[in-house]
């Protein structure tokens, strides 16, 4: 009877294609955009609202002007028309990314150290690269030192020398004792310090670039200087914290939480005037400190405390076990902490590092408050105030937006891949 | 409390520490650079042009004591400070001098411990309308909104002049100057109040400046002027007696174009004492006898500054008024050079 049936079919039908209806752009649009009533008239109110965001803004970016002296030349040359007067980002440009008293002649140095910045930072963040390409980003600091503050270049060499030394002692001795090995080290690099001293003193004017006081750099250097310094110097320092606030020894563990929670209870414009109204009182008249170094400080203690907590969350998501099993087999803290405890609570704890560090970038903006002309403070003081171009705010403004968000982006873009890449155990 | 009293005796020490030093002109002189304390930016009284040099008129009377003192105009440390930052960068002995358009008032004087060596722009609070609105006097605007910078003198002023005539208006607070102004041209209030030479700074860069009018009424004074430090009279004497010689310089007629030739000698004693080529009025001060020729030769005389930086042939378009010399009408005045 089977072998009879005509209604059986031998072969598999080729698939149809979904109806219209359920395809393509037609489907994507009637799920998103009208699924329900509510739905159908949000989206006729965004479009309307998109529209008419449009149709107000495109005559004004194609109607800038770029070539004039004044604002007032602006609004002569768009005679009546919507516009923008882009000419102020032309003519103030350099203002804007170095301030207005780094020397021209000598933009090429900030300009290098950047371009140099991405090439230390590359071995650091991605980690396929050759690992010897770390000597240059060792080498890095001292380098960027020479060239943005300019002097002898032996200041940098010598400077790198005692760390190098630093480095030496310590592997020598480290097999010994940790403490030991630590205070030998400085003990040797300050020695070579003293030393070094002279032999700069010496030869002062050895491969020398002219000196640029830190209180002429200004503009959207100043952001990325303070801003990558401090995250820098807090990454350690917060790790240093965080440890310090776990550690079983009662002094270092209170030192550790006061500082934590006082730095954390505090904003960070308060601690900025604080570096630049109230340090200045503590110090006589002729030997103040850099405001830029006093700013660095406070930033670095900001920043550093907030990366604490971040660790501290990495850690306490470690198992007890992890903790235990380091304790077994015999390390003692330097080594697990070293080999098993942080390379599983850093990991844990990017995302947050990351997210406290673009902050701290955006952050170095505030300085502007207290009469540093970093990008903000460029515009809201000198290219504001002048007489030919008070008045130009939405150009200016949203250049610096423009700016930052490249940065924050492509930073944000960057952590969220490395999170993948470290994302072993999970897979 | 118990902080409070600590933080108070350290700064008191910090305070008699800075003063235990040498005067502040020795320290100038030893240091072979002025830092004088200037805004951040107010157009045509200090900002830097597209060079980075600064310019404008409280920049100049720097310049003037630089060159008085150190025989260099360009010998100077510009240290910009905002509103909040002027006074403590001044008292903590980080500049030696403000010139930063800073209202002379009793407690500044008094309780902050500054000393004002003389007055170089005498303001005053004004209004800003907009043209079509068909007001013209402050005296029409009751019921007005006002645009107003929140914190500052002029809020109280306008509170009191609003008071005073019986009238009543609705305050739009804001920050700064610039986001005054915007609120203003987006229509958010119908007035703008602050210092009529900011007012006439700020219109000079309207789209079209005829549409606003700058009302008559002054409603507070503001005498503007440098400062220094309590304390170090001799310092002070310097400063004062430079913007003196700028002032006495344009009564006497002398400018930039025959400061050369004046300085030879001349009939007038007065000028000849001021010029350095009689007398020894440099000496007494600590300086040289050609110091006040030298304040003068930077930008020439208290009238070519004004016109030069903010007079009405520049953007900024400001009459004398009250600041033309005495013998104008005006209230600049200089003690004689004697």
């Amino acid at each position: 009877m089977s072998e009879n049936n005509s209604f059986v079919r031998k072969e598999m039908i080729s698939e149809r294609i979904p109806p219209a209806a359920d395809r393509g752009l037609v489907k994507w649009v009637r799920e998103n955009l009208f699924s329900s009533a509510f739905n159908t008239i949000m989206t006729f109110i965004s479009l309307w609202v998109i529209y008419s965001i449009i149709v107000a803004v495109t005559p004004w970016f194609l109607n800038g002007v770029w070539d004039a002296k004044t604002v007032r030349e602006c609004y002569d040359l768009l005679d009546g028309k919507s516009g923008a007067c882009f000419a102020v980002l032309k003519e103030r440009f350099p203002q804007l990314i170095y301030g207005f008293k780094y020397p021209s002649s000598e933009y090429w140095r900030p300009n290098l150290a950047t371009v140099l910045l991405i090439v230390a930072l590359a071995p650091i963040l991605f980690r396929r690269l050759p690992r010897q390409l770390l000597i240059f980003t060792a080498v890095y600091p001292f380098l960027a030192f020479w060239l943005i503050w300019g002097g002898s270049i032996l200041t940098s060499v010598s400077a790198f020398l005692g760390c190098a030394i630093a480095v030496i002692c310590y592997r020598r001795f480290s097999s010994r004792s940790f403490a030991i090995a630590v205070l030998i080290s400085l003990i040797a690099a300050n020695v070579w310090w003293i030393i070094g001293g002279y032999i700069v003193d010496l030869n002062a004017s050895f491969l020398s670039l002219k000196v640029v006081a830190s209180r002429d750099m200004g503009g959207f250097m100043l952001n990325l200087l303070l801003g990558t310094i401090a995250v820098c110097l807090s990454i350690p320092l917060g790790i240093a914290l965080a440890l310090g606030r776990q550690s079983g020894m009662p002094i270092i563990k209170w030192i550790c939480v006061v500082f934590i929670e006082f730095i954390r209870g505090v904003p960070l414009i308060t601690l900025l005037f604080v570096a630049n109204v109230i340090l200045a009182f503590f110090f006589p008249p002729d030997t103040s400190i850099d405001l830029i170094l006093r700013v660095l400080i406070m930033m670095t203690f900001f920043n550093a405390a907030y990366i604490a907590e971040v660790v501290r969350g990495g850690l306490a998501a470690l198992s007890k076990g992890q903790y235990e099993a380091a304790d077994s087999i015999g390390l003692d803290y330097t080594q697990s902490m070293r080999f098993i405890i942080l390379p599983q609570a850093l990991k844990i704890s990017i995302p947050g590092i990351v997210n406290v560090s673009v902050g701290m970038l955006k952050d170095t903006t505030l300085v502007s408050i207290i009469s540093m002309f970093d990008l903000v403070g460029m515009i809201r003081g000198p290219i504001l105030s002048s007489t030919d171009w008070n008045g130009v705010y939405w150009e200016l403004f949203g250049a610096a937006a423009a700016i930052f968000f490249v940065v924050c982006f492509s930073i944000s873009k960057y952590s969220q891949w490395l999170e993948r890449q470290l994302e072993t155990g999970k897979r | 409390m118990k902080t409070s009293f600590i933080l108070g005796a350290v700064t008191v020490a910090g305070l008699t520490a800075g003063a235990a030093f040498a005067g502040t002109l020795d320290d100038v002189k030893a240091r072979g650079k002025l830092n004088c304390g200037v805004s951040t930016g107010v157009p045509g009284f200090a900002e830097p042009d597209a060079n980075g040099v600064w310019q404008g008129f409280d920049v100049a009377v720097c310049r003037a004591v630089a060159a008085a003192v150190l025989n260099d105009s360009d010998a100077i440390e510009f240290v910009p400070t905002t509103g909040k930052t002027r006074f403590t960068a001044l008292a903590s002995g980080e500049i030696d001098m403000l010139a930063r358009n800073t209202t002379w008032t009793f407690s500044r004087d008094v309780d902050l411990k500054f000393e004002f060596v003389g007055v170089n722009y005498y303001d005053g609070q004004g209004f800003m309308a907009k043209a079509d609105l068909g007001v013209s006097s402050a005296t029409e605007l009751d019921g007005a909104t006002v645009c107003i910078q929140t914190g500052t003198t002029t809020e109280l002023n306008l509170a009191d002049f609003f008071r005073s005539n019986n009238m009543s208006y609705e305050a739009v607070p804001v920050e700064t100057g610039s986001e005054a102004v915007t609120n203003y041209l987006a229509g958010a209030c119908d007035v703008f109040t602050t210092d009529r030479s900011a007012l006439a700074a700020r219109r000079a860069n309207f789209e079209v400046p005829t549409d606003h009018v700058v009302l008559p009424e002054i409603v507070s004074k503001e005498p503007l002027g440098p400062l220094v430090r309590h304390g170090d009279n001799n310092w002070g004497d310097v400063v004062r007696w430079t913007l003196n010689a700028l002032i006495t310089a344009e009564e006497l007629g002398v400018t930039s174009a025959n400061l050369e030739e004046m300085s030879k000698g001349t009939n007038n004693p007065e000028m000849n004492r001021l010029l350095g080529s009689e007398g020894n009025l440099g000496e007494m001060l600590g300086l040289d006898a050609e110091w006040a020729k030298r304040a003068i030769a930077v930008s020439g005389n208290y009238g070519e500054i004004f016109e030069n930086n903010i007079g009405a042939a520049t953007i900024i378009g400001l009459a004398r008024g009250v600041n033309a010399k005495w013998t104008d009408g005006g209230l600049i005045y200089s003690p004689p050079f004697r």
